[in-house]
């Protein structure tokens, strides 16, 4: 790698950081119960909630930090978090 | 090796990556994320030094997508004074958005003084304010606009003192004062409001100020989940207004429509354990009679006037 | 030739300077007033006012947000200025090493002054001293003919694709700035011909979003560092490359990054930057009419720091008296030191005497410098202050 004139980064690497690997627990998301509400999508710090091909929401386990906040504010009951073994 | 984009993905509309190193739960870059998205991919952002500089450039990656420049802690509104003058050398002033961006350390202490002259000078700069109420990112020391009572390592509690003995700076009033044409607070539990103040603001030419207030579990004491629940209390129990002004005149506020009392936004956090031990009595009291002055001042509750 | 050069007029130095860096074309401007910097910036606003040069004049509040907003400006792809003095380089200290580190070609000129306290208005070097290790280069300027050109060298030097750094033109405060002296300014054409368009290295864009201003670790940071050492040390080839372009194009040269005057067959070699020079120049002449081979070497580059033309400029004579007017107190004069190092580094096995004097304005007439020539030793028993006042030594009861 070289330093070029003010040492640029590019856009969007970070994704090349799997921060999933500081989690502790998991948000498990039960699709029938999901409405596609949108607001686990809206409050996600990271951002790694997506849409999955159903047209439900999940989440990318690659950057999850497992912070729960998705499961918090999911109005109908639909996200739950669950210890991860490793 | 990139996954297989879902139909809606992160990783493909936002300007704002994941991969960030922001501790879990972290209510500044929720905060980021939604102002640069509402702001759109046309933006330049100029940071302060801060958790949000550091959590998203350690080199080689970078969270964002738009041009970003970093220089110091308290020159970013100097460096944005710099950018935006140079756009206008170069007749690009009216295609690009400037933002600059710090916390509240940056913005109200350390970077007050280049934050005012950018107010002073009418820059067409867009000033964000993620206010965290302490200096988190160098291990939660009290700013300007940590709150009262609020324990702090440099405001701690013992014997003598109970956290933090002075209250926030005023920093939208100080804004007003500045004749910034748009002065508007926001909390992270708001997205919708909080974009549309962002958008509101790009488009009115000249210096804008946006304070957010946004939750850091770490700095706060304060379960990882109830970041946005805590950014919510904030707003309905008047300890944090949400209002804008325009030219000078309070154009609009968040109505409460159901007032919390002020132990429910405290209880959850550590920062405010010690108000709720019998030697706290008298301060968790003056608690409660800062958030009802917030009300009375601002009109937070009743029947809304325009 | 001379139809390019304007008639050469008796002009005040920071006016000239003001003209000059007008026809640089500088694109955006910030300064905070500080004397003796505030003739030029004053100049440079009128131009502004009148239309005269097209340029965005960002009035800060601080000189650290003077370097801090042409830091934004250059990262935003335009030619940017700015000047200061004293405290105001002080003040701005760690922007400069974000604007070499970030490699901005900004040009500063530095109207040269004591710092505070006691609060002293007058020249001496302390403030481009203290600013010696950011990553700037530093010229000085020994007359106001070499101030005004070495303007438009400064955005060459900075803007080379093989240095990218900051350049600070050291310009001795009153006795250059407010001094009036003749001058020849170079015509715009010629300007513009020598001095192209800015075409920056990088710059913030929203068609190519790149991150800038990134934190690096233990892991990359010393490297950074060494690659920002080898662009100074690429500058000494430019410096001198585009000094010898200007000389050609306009029949006037100062030296690159030495000068040499009555060297050749000297036994002494007085030692000096900025004005003092020429009063070098001066007493190497009388001291040669009282039949010492004296002979100057003025220092027109200090950063990057010339170690090896001083060895070679210096490597014949018997004795070198280096006149600071900077100070590092708890250790002395910088300058000496630094021509000290580099001669022991070289095996140059001259005698080495590190005067000081001038600091806050005391004037360093000839006479002074022969005086340390031909009786250093009270001098060298006063830690090498030149013309110490004795009724002012020592500290009251």
């Amino acid at each position: 790698m070289k330093f070029y004139p003010g040492v640029p980064a590019m856009p969007g690497t970070s994704l090349d950081n799997h921060t999933g690997n500081w989690r502790t627990q998991k948000p498990v998301f039960d699709h029938a119960k999901c409405t596609a509400c949108e607001l686990c999508e809206q409050y996600c710090p990271e951002p790694c909630i997506l849409v999955a091909d159903d047209g439900k929401f999940d989440v990318d386990l690659d950057y999850c930090k497992g912070c729960g906040i998705c499961a918090e504010v999911c109005p109908f009951d639909a996200i739950k978090m669950v210890l991860e073994l490793k | 090796m990139p996954k297989v984009i879902a139909p809606r993905d992160p990783k493909e509309w936002s300007l704002f990556t994941a991969g960030h190193t922001a501790c879990a739960g972290c209510g500044q870059s929720l905060g980021a994320r939604l102002v640069l998205n509402a702001a759109g991919p046309r933006t330049i952002l100029v940071n302060a030094t801060g958790c949000l500089e550091v959590f998203t450039t350690r080199f080689p990656s970078s969270a964002w997508r738009v041009p970003w420049l970093h220089s110091l802690f308290e020159n970013a509104s100097a460096v944005g004074s710099g950018v935006e003058a140079a756009l206008k050398a170069l007749g690009k002033a009216d295609d690009v958005n400037v933002i600059v961006q710090g916390g509240d350390g940056g913005t109200a202490d350390i970077g007050f003084g280049s934050l005012s002259g950018m107010f002073e000078r009418g820059h067409n700069i867009l000033y964000v304010c993620y206010d965290n109420e302490a200096y988190m990112n160098t291990g939660i020391q009290r700013s300007g606009l940590t709150p009262f009572a609020a324990s702090t390592t440099t405001s701690p509690v013992g014997s003598e003192v109970l956290g933090n003995t002075t209250g926030k700076k005023d920093l939208p009033a100080i804004a007003v004062a500045h004749g910034v044409p748009y002065v508007a607070t926001t909390t992270v539990a708001y997205p919708k409001d909080l974009e549309k103040k962002v958008k509101k603001a790009l488009s009115i030419k000249g210096p804008k100020y946006i304070q957010i207030l946004v939750p850091c579990p770490l700095g706060w004491g304060h379960d990882t989940a109830l970041t946005i629940r805590l950014a919510r209390l904030a707003v309905q129990s008047g300890i944090f207004p949400v209002i804008e002004v325009e030219n000078g005149k309070l154009t609009s506020v968040m109505r409460i429509a159901r007032k919390v009392p002020v132990d429910e936004y405290l209880k959850p956090q550590a920062r405010f354990r010690h108000l709720f031990t019998p030697a706290g009595r008298e301060e968790l009291a003056r608690v409660q009679a800062l958030a009802d002055a917030n009300i009375e001042r601002f009109g937070l509750l009743g029947a809304r006037a325009g | 030739m001379a139809r390019t050069l304007e008639k050469t007029q008796v002009m005040e130095g920071s006016r000239a300077i003001a003209a000059s860096v007008q026809r640089c074309r500088p694109q955006v401007i910030a300064a905070y007033p500080i004397t003796p910097q505030t003739h030029i910036v004053e100049h440079l606003a009128q131009a502004v006012a009148n239309g005269e040069l097209k340029a965005e004049y960002v009035k800060v509040e601080s000189e650290h947000s003077a370097m801090s907003a042409v830091l934004g400006a250059e990262a935003t792809g335009v030619r940017a200025y700015t000047a200061s003095s004293s405290q105001g380089v002080l003040l701005m200290h760690e922007v400069l090493y974000n604007v070499a580190a970030l490699r901005l070609p900004v040009v500063m000129t530095v109207a040269n002054r004591a710092i505070s306290q006691p609060i002293n208005i007058w020249n001496d070097h302390q403030d481009a001293m203290s600013a010696r290790d950011t990553g700037f280069i530093q010229i000085f300027a020994e007359d106001n003919q070499e101030a005004c050109d070495l303007q438009y060298q400064a955005y060459k030097i900075a803007e080379h694709k093989d240095v990218l750094l900051p350049v600070m033109v050291c310009v001795d405060g009153y006795v250059l700035t407010h001094s009036y002296e003749p001058v020849s300014l170079l015509d715009q054409d010629l300007a513009d011909q020598f001095l192209p368009p800015y075409e920056p290295s990088w710059a913030l864009d929203v068609d190519r979003p790149v991150t800038y201003g990134v934190m690096l670790g233990p892991g990359e940071y010393l490297e950074h560092k060494y690659v920002l050492q080898q662009a100074q040390k690429r500058a000494l080839g430019v410096i001198e490359d585009v000094a010898r372009e200007f000389g050609t194009l306009t029949g006037r040269t100062h030296g690159g990054l030495v000068e040499e005057y009555r060297l050749d067959d000297a036994d002494v070699a007085l030692v000096g930057l900025g004005s003092l020079v020429s009063a070098l120049r001066e007493a190497a002449d009388q001291l040669r009419e009282q039949g010492i081979k004296a002979g100057v070497l003025k220092i027109r580059t200090f950063r990057p720091f010339p170690a090896e033309k001083i060895a070679a400029a210096l490597g014949g004579v018997k004795r070198v008296v280096v006149i600071d007017k900077g100070y590092s107190l708890g250790s002395g004069g910088i300058l000496g030191m630094e021509i000290t190092a580099a001669l022991a580094a070289a095996g140059v096995p001259a005698l080495v005497d590190r005067f000081v004097g001038g600091l806050g304005g005391r004037p360093i007439p000839a006479s002074t410098v022969v005086r340390a020539v031909v009786a250093p030793e009270l001098p060298r028993s006063q830690d090498g202050f030149l013309d110490l006042k004795p009724e002012y030594l020592g500290e009251g009861d």
